[in-house]
């Protein structure tokens, strides 16, 4: 019955959204019918996802899909999120958020766009439709199953044992598919042959809470591999790492670089450019882990589904592309530059320099298929090469986060650059010289200390002089102060915190990565070994039997001068359905990581063999990750005052003009 | 002024501080060494259906913290044959544990490391290596992003340079053209 | 609607489509092997059960085969897809024996104790099981899993690599192609 319903919700969901488009697109056709068709897509997918939920939550092994990831013996927990444990649910789970963003923009983007909105639908539903389409035919989570099972294999092991499994994939598809929203007003802008920045300033919450989706959802994986997988690193330039980290960079460029497009009218072809390739790397980030070209970590069953994808990757590559080449001349510039020492100019450098990095994380990743291609040779690109290529570009743009606020728009002034810089170039400079007396191992470490010290001065200072610039105008303690200024440029400062939190990360990566020790060694029980001031001592090797499978476990008493700190016990699994153990590291968070993993045990218990991983400020990152989502939630907060494009007249003027005074004073303490 | 400046100067000199103080008390901590302390205690195990031998990691008696840095950087550049994409040192499968304590072996027998990389590609091909040899066609992927860098650095410098001339007035916000 | 730069788009955009469709028609996961035209490693390896019953000392060097054409195959207990090939293994094993062929197990990452176990469930084996500590040999070979089947010509290169269960066609050709006296040449399938 759920099967039959769900089957019945993906086809009339396809319909739908195909009538959708004719909506959107036909000469006749009205943005009303367009919204009514999104609206009605999403509801179709809802009844087809709900009825899988309950399908995969009663165990109807009828299913297909419940019948490949369902299990009795599964937690509940776990049976909800197996939604997207698998190929067919994630597809569904995509098909869902899409639908879902389609209806939200049919209901909340204002009609006054008029063509716009109705293109920017539409371009949406033809999205969707390819979804849909993979839904009722190769991807289909609903197909039949006869005779049907009594149970199920249940969803693969390592996706069952840690919450950030659960959290993980929604934030991704929230990220990657948001991204849908900018670009589908980008393409509906140039078919409709607009030259404003309407599509911009409309789309702008959407990106910003796409990209902060995207970011969490970048952090959480690394949070999740490096809790569970056993080697105690975060990031290992897997492909579909890669896949989640290049629309990234492009958005982040974009985010920025919008700023320049809203107040100068330039940089009009750089932000269609950049939101298109966005789109495109999420697609093409989705191809690459459900065909097959690339082995990876994630990579998905292939199958027929990969041909499917490469048809609709090529489709939309030729027309996003053929679009924005054939419109360019709707996008010249209509504005200047005053000064070149201009906030203008670092984000111009700043698209630069993260346009390069996605080109070489790209052309790593594709690479082997191109050295395939041409010598028939296959060859490895892997994390010692993204390290080295990318890590000057992360040095320069380090640098760059702290010179961008001091900047100003239009032109600096030299008195006021130095002002500025002042503090930052301090804090530059006594890092360089602490690095140099505690003898910073590494010279990469070293410059990204110094150039993130520049960088937090520079942003955490803007929080600073805004705060005095308010106690000289109101007499405002600190505490108020800082609400109100913040309350007051919501985008500004929301920004600088992100700004903040990446940096924080940026620091943790460096730390960790530069004074990281590791040691491996094989213990008798009983045996200790000392590394980085720790003693470890192997008190017991033990074994336990389990429905699905048996676990063996070190106990490692974990001392410091004698004194006992902790007990962890990092544990081997050995599943009845795998052959190779599936590790569970034990890893001590706090300001310095202590991370356990055990490798291998004699079978009579007298020995063990374990890694330990030291690495500092590893919290940082995670800390870091949870900054940049509270400053991007910042800038898109709503502002009580503006409502809406329209509204101009209706707040009353006399809460207005203290306002100004305040704007024109923080105007004098440090630039716009 | 002068109290601005002074807040300025201490944030400089905090921020620095809050980075430095962790880092440095892991910079002290001395490399692994080792050492054997209290009893044996009791253990039991049942019979796992396939045991990762403990052969191959040095015990107390045998370690040798250059020649292990040595075994984990090169470790580091060899891919695991039977994982999907980590590093040799990185992967906790057997085989990966067994390629360790092979190229410990040959680092004691006095091996360079570029013999001990030429071993695995003459076996795995050339895909055992993370990071592609410099040369012939791989020298690709290392030059076309700096090249693309170079050629986007150029461009960036003749934007602004053009903007600048036609710079003077500030373009208000652009008029909309009809939709 | 600027159609040059549309031109200039599309013809940009066809090799990049061609290799995306390109890398759909390969498996990441095939890896050609450098080994067949090359010397064989060398190896000496003990013997852990003989089911053939022949005396053949109780290790295995590669050198005492000189001569020989040498299959040499890879399995372990706990490898799923060795359960078919080693009824080929042994009916070719046993079709060429005396004729200057030697057929050989060698047991990876498992312990003799299973392997001897396995072989008895499989109802015996046509040729010795070799023990190879530690995976050293199999390292030595390239080996990316199990089950993998080299086969070493007279002159003691490796003239073909097999991965993944093994047929009597593949087997059978290259014997007679071997004792033929054709070089070694192959690479892997």
């Amino acid at each position: 019955m759920t099967r039959l319903l769900g089957d019945l919700a993906v086809a009339a969901a396809l319909a739908l959204s195909l009538g959708g488009i004719l909506a959107s697109f036909r000469g006749g056709g009205t943005l009303a019918q367009a919204k009514r068709f999104s609206v009605l897509v999403f509801g179709a997918l809802s009844v087809a996802a709900l009825a899988m939920i309950v399908a995969l939550v009663t165990h109807d092994f009828s299913v297909g899909y419940v019948a490949q990831v369902g299990s009795r013996a599964t937690p509940l927990f776990f049976t909800v999120i197996s939604l997207w444990s698998a190929l067919e649910g994630s597809i569904l789970f995509w098909g869902w958020v899409l639908a879902f963003y389609t209806a939200l923009v049919a209901w909340g983007a204002p009609d006054s766009l008029g063509a716009l909105k109705r293109y920017a639908l539409g371009t949406m539903l033809a999205v969707g439709s390819f979804f849909y389409l993979l839904l009722v035919g190769p991807a289909s989570p609903f197909l039949p199953v006869f005779p049907v099972p009594a149970d199920g294999p249940g969803p693969n092991p390592l996706l069952q044992n840690h919450i950030l499994m659960a959290i993980h994939p929604p934030l991704l598809y929230l990220g990657y598919v948001g991204m849908t929203v900018p670009f589908a007003f980008a393409v509906g802008s140039l078919l409709a042959r607009r030259t404003d920045q309407d599509w911009i300033r409309v789309t702008r919450r959407w990106t910003i809470s796409a990209w902060t989706f995207l970011s969490l959802a970048i952090v959480a994986g690394m949070w999740w591999s490096y809790e569970v997988l056993g080697w105690g690193g975060y990031w290992a330039w897997d492909p579909v790492e890669n896949a989640s980290f290049m629309p990234w960079l492009t958005a982040t460029a974009f985010l920025h670089s919008v700023m320049v497009q809203e107040r100068r009218g330039v940089l009009k072809t750089w932000n269609v450019s950049l939101i298109i390739s966005t789109f495109l790397l999420t697609i093409l980030g989705t191809f690459l882990t459900r065909s097959g070209v690339l082995s990876s970590v994630h990579a998905f069953a292939e199958g027929p589904i990969g041909s499917y994808f490469l048809g609709f990757i090529s489709v939309t590559l030729v027309f996003s592309l053929a679009l924005l080449a054939g419109r360019s001349d709707y996008l010249k510039s209509e504005g200047s530059l005053e000064g070149v020492a201009s906030r203008e100019t670092a984000f111009l450098v700043n698209n630069l320099l993260l346009a390069a990095f996605t080109f070489t994380v790209l052309l790593g990743t594709l690479f082997p298929l191109v050295a395939e291609a041409v010598r028939g040779v296959k060859v490895s690109v892997g994390g010692p090469f993204f390290d080295r290529m990318t890590l000057p570009l992360c040095m320069a743009l380090l640098f760059l986060v702290g010179v961008g606020p001091a900047l100003p728009w239009r032109s600096a002034r030299p008195e006021e650059l130095k002002r500025k810089l002042l503090a930052p170039s301090v804090a530059l400079v006594v890092m360089a010289i602490v690095c140099v007396v505690i003898g910073v191992p590494s010279v990469y470490g070293a410059v990204a200390f110094c150039f993130g010290a520049f960088a937090l001065t520079g942003n955490l200072q803007e929080y600073v002089v805004g705060i005095m610039a308010r106690r000289k105008a109101h007499g405002e303690n600190p505490a108020v102060a800082l609400v109100r200024l913040v309350g007051a440029n919501r985008h500004r400062y929301g920004g600088y915190l992100s700004h903040v939190g990446v940096l924080m990360l940026a620091i943790g990566v460096a730390a960790s990565s530069t004074y990281r020790k590791e040691h491996e060694q094989t213990l008798k029980v009983g045996e200790s070994a000392m590394v980085a001031g720790w003693e470890l001592r192997l008190e017991k090797l033990w074994g336990a039997d389990e429905p699905h499978r048996f676990v063996v476990g070190a106990d490692i008493q974990v001392l410091k001068d004698g004194k006992r700190i902790d007990m962890m016990d990092p544990r081997l699994n050995f599943y009845r359905s795998r052959q190779e153990p599936v590790p569970t590291p034990d890893v001590r968070e706090a300001w310095t990581d202590l991370y356990l993993n055990l490798m291998a045990f004699e079978q009579d218990g007298s020995q063990a063999t374990i890694s330990v991983v030291v690495e500092p400020l590893v919290i940082w990152i995670w800390l870091g990750g949870g900054i940049v989502a509270l400053g991007a939630l910042i800038a898109m907060w709503p502002d009580r005052r503006k409502r809406g494009p329209k509204r101009t007249s209706s707040s009353t003027p006399s809460v207005r003009e203290p306002r100004r005074e305040e704007e024109r004073e923080l105007v004098e303490a440090g630039g716009d | 002024m002068i109290r601005r400046l002074l807040l300025a100067i201490l944030i400089a000199l905090a921020v620095p501080a809050i980075v430095i103080v962790p880092t440095a008390i892991v910079a002290q901590a001395p490399a692994a060494t080792s050492g054997a302390t209290g009893g044996p205690g009791p253990a039991e195990t049942s019979h796992p259906p396939i045991v990762p031998s403990a052969s191959g990691v040095p015990t107390a008696a045998t370690l040798n913290p250059e020649r292990e840095e040595m075994v984990r950087r090169l470790a580091s550049e060899l891919r695991c044959p039977v994982c999907q994409g980590l590093s040799v040192q990185d992967s906790p499968t057997e085989l990966s544990m067994q390629m360790k304590a092979v190229i410990r072996g040959q680092l004691e027998q006095g091996k360079t490391p570029d013999e001990v990389r030429a071993y695995f590609v003459a076996r795995y091909g050339e895909w055992i290596l993370l990071k592609p040899e410099a040369s012939g066609f791989n020298l690709v992927i290392y030059f076309l992003p700096l090249a693309m860098l170079l050629a986007g650095g150029v461009w960036v410098a003749f934007t602004v340079r053009r903007w600048r001339k036609h710079g003077g007035d500030v373009a208000p916000y652009p008029a909309e053209e009809p939709a | 609607m600027n159609w040059k730069r549309v031109a200039m788009v599309l013809l940009g955009l066809v090799p990049v489509i061609g290799l995306l469709a390109f890398g759909l028609s390969r498996d990441p996961r095939q890896i050609d092997s450098p080994l067949p035209g090359r010397a064989a490693p060398m190896f000496d390896l003990p013997i852990f059960t003989d089911p053939s019953g022949k005396q053949l000392g109780r290790t295995v060097r590669l050198e005492q085969l000189r001569g020989q054409v040498v299959v040499l195959n890879f399995w372990a207990s706990w490898c799923l897809a060795c359960r078919g090939e080693h009824t080929v293994l042994s009916t070719v094993a046993r079709k060429y024996e005396g004729q200057g062929v030697q057929f050989f197990g060698v047991l990876y990452n498992d312990t003799p104790e299973n392997g001897e176990r396995w072989i008895a469930e499989m109802g015996g084996q046509a040729y010795p099981a070799l023990a190879d500590d530690g995976a050293r040999t199999a390292i030595d070979f390239g080996l990316y899993g199990v089950p993998e089947t080299f086969i070493i010509g007279p002159d003691g290169r490796v003239a073909y690599k097999h991965v993944g269960p093994v047929t009597e066609e593949v087997l059978v050709e290259w014997i007679e192609k071997l004792r033929a006296g054709a070089p070694a040449t192959e690479g892997a399938s």
